[in-house]
């Protein structure tokens, strides 16, 4: 299945109640799949093309703030609009689902596939000290999973999920296993506002705290929350590290290529390994940390201009050599341009 | 003269509704927005929805209007109220879904989600304060402001060459298929303020017919952004504001 089909088809088997969204290329076809399925008929959940991102995003904030399992996808210039109602559903402390199929920036930039969100993802994009919990798939069927997997956060945290995706993973066809039809939950959350019980206080979905001593405490109750998270959900996957002299980090769609570059290299007598992060926050800082004690270098590899390379570095705190390389624009880096930059900037550097 | 309580049952001539709760509102002396809570809240009342109603909050002075209606309720971002209730409504739809928007939030920055929200024909109530003003950040220039109107952002008065004009957004949503019933009233005398809640009350009834989007402007003023008394601005608002914005129904359903 095409990948952005298959995280469509993935909502509706989550159990999701509410897909909002607008179009926008390389992601159009997770709300055509919607439209098309008409998932009304199969499991009742609801599916409506907002007037905007920002739009779409603000009606999940309605429908989570019922305790809903609500979700929306864009690709970058339209994750940028949601940016505001991502900090006011993690603010209010909401679960929900949003996908970012990136595609390269600044600006309208081009529809080529790209990681140049990273930074927007992972360290808040918008305003406010907030997280978002972030899930970086590298195949179709990762997609697939982390829908299920951000939809189970999202209400275990009461907190927003974003599932960075780009434009490679979601117009690839491969081949993917799909779990069953979960059913739509019925649960009634005591924080969502459905209706004020008798003899109960009205539930209040709010980010607002006017004095500053209860918007500090708010924010304590957050960071325990992210340290909570930090613990518990660290996700990566690491290859031929066992004996590894050199190291690899890279995540999505990258990290793919770059394991051909890995097993280029492996056949050349070159002991590198590669750590790919499936949460890119919280980050594997202490798989980082404690793999730096054992290699002579680290090159990051990224479809941008070197974003996640700053979180390697923080990781490895000056233990051993951290480069990196990438291609950004649309571009995509080739298994031979990244052996050759580690063969440059970490062996012979 | 003696002092002699007169709080006693065989005096109370006006109940206060179960809808609203105890607590001290901060609107300034003399505001329409608490009157135009309590409209609302007995409306709610006298239909015996309080159970079954979700209630949407703006940016605006009415930003805590959840602490004054005893409903659940959310806090919508500057202007997304709109959208808010329409996830609301779409997960819940057999709930009543309201918006309490002012004319800033509904009128400029939500300007998008306003007419989208009535142009789907959303089946909730849109309740328009429309004071002329930015209350809440110190009384700067609305898109209702009038044509000269002093205000800090047109210290001069609103020069419309400039500034633009006064913007009709009920009469803008009133054209659309949309929306169901579309009506503009007051509550700055008692009489007016019994017609503003029988008409959120019958913009409540409609509701449970899905038939679209109901719309509800009330007129206000603003002492404090205006600078006047209370009794200056009521006075000011009849004088200015009325003729500009006509009270009565703009679109009634079909018998
Ligand atoms: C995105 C954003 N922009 C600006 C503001 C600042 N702001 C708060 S309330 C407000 C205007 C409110 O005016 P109105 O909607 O007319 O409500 P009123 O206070 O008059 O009842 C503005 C500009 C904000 N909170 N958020
Ligand atoms: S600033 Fe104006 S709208 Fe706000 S509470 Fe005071 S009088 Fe009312
Ligand atoms: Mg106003």
């Amino acid at each position: 299945m095409k990948g952005n089909e298959a995280l469509a088809e993935a909502a509706i088997r989550a159990g999701a109640d509410a897909y909002f969204g607008y179009p926008i290329t390389p992601q159009s076809e997770v709300i055509e799949y919607l439209m098309r399925e008409n998932p009304a008929d199969r499991t009742g959940m609801q599916v409506l093309q907002a007037e905007s991102e920002i739009a779409a995003i603000n009606m999940v904030y309605g429908a989570a703030g019922c305790g809903k399992r609500a979700m929306t996808s864009s690709s970058s210039p339209g994750i940028s609009l949601k940016m505001e109602g991502l900090s006011y559903i993690a603010g209010a402390e909401l679960p929900c689902v949003v996908v970012n199929v990136v595609r390269a920036g600044p600006g309208l930039g081009t529809i080529q596939p790209s990681q140049s969100d990273y930074f927007q993802a992972v360290k808040g994009g918008g305003h406010g000290d907030y997280k978002l919990i972030v899930l970086a798939p590298a195949t179709v069927q990762e997609s697939v999973d982390y829908v299920k997997l951000a939809f189970d956060l999202a209400f275990k945290y009461r907190n927003p999920v974003m599932i960075l995706s780009d434009g490679i993973i979601g117009q690839m066809m491969e081949k993917v296993e799909l779990f069953e039809q979960m059913p739509r939950s019925n649960k009634e959350y005591e924080w969502a506002t459905l209706g004020k019980k008798p003899g109960k206080n009205s539930v209040i979905v709010t980010s607002l705290q006017l004095q500053s001593e209860e918007q500090e405490k708010v924010n304590l109750r957050l960071q325990a929350k992210y340290r909570e998270v930090e613990k518990n959900e660290v996700r990566f996957e690491t290859y031929g590290c066992e004996d590894a002299e050199y190291l690899f980090a890279a995540f999505g769609s990258c990290a793919r290529i770059t394991r051909k570059a890995l097993d280029m290299a492996r056949a050349k007598g070159i002991k590198v390994g590669i750590i790919r992060p499936q949460t890119l926050y919280p980050f594997p800082v202490d798989e980082i940390s404690r793999l730096a004690g054992q290699v002579k270098g680290i090159l990051t590899v990224e479809m941008n201009a070197g974003q996640m390379v700053e979180d390697v570095k923080l990781a490895v705190n000056g233990k051993t050599p951290v480069e990196f390389y990438g291609r950004f624009g649309g571009m995509i880096p080739t298994p031979d341009e990244i052996l050759e930059a580690l063969e440059q900037k970490i062996i012979g550097g | 003269m003696a002092e002699s309580n007169i709080i006693s049952p065989e005096n109370l001539v006006y109940e206060k509704t179960s809808v609203m709760t105890d607590r001290v509102m901060h609107y300034c002396p003399g505001c329409g927005h608490g009157t135009a809570h309590r409209m609302l809240a007995e409306a709610i009342d006298e239909l015996g929805i309080q159970g079954d109603i979700i209630g949407v909050a703006p940016v605006g002075c009415s930003v805590l209007a959840y602490y004054y209606f005893d409903v659940d309720m959310q806090e919508a971002a500057h202007g997304r109220a709109p959208a808010v209730a329409t996830g609301i409504k779409r997960v819940l739809p057999d709930k009543y879904v309201f918006t309490y928007q002012g004319d800033g939030d509904l009128a400029a920055i939500g300007t998008a989600e306003t007419i989208h929200a009535c142009n789907r024909g959303e089946n909730i109530l849109i309740v328009f304060i429309n004071n002329g003003i930015y209350g809440m950040t110190g009384g700067q220039m609305a898109p209702t402001t009038l044509p000269g109107m002093k205000s800090s952002t047109s210290p001069r008065g609103r020069d419309v060459s400039t500034m633009g004009n006064p913007l009709k957004i009920t009469e803008l949503v009133a054209e659309l298929t949309g929306t169901y019933f579309v009506t503009r009233q007051s509550v700055h005398a008692p009489a007016n303020a019994r017609k503003a809640k029988r008409a959120m009350k019958k913009a409540l009834e409609y509701q449970k017919l899905n038939k679209g989007t109901c719309f509800v402007e009330i007129v206000s003023n603003c002492p404090s952004g205006w600078k006047m008394t209370p009794a200056q601005s009521n006075k000011w608002m009849e004088e200015n504001m009325f003729p500009f914005y006509p009270l009565g129904d703009i679109k009634v359903p079909e018998q």
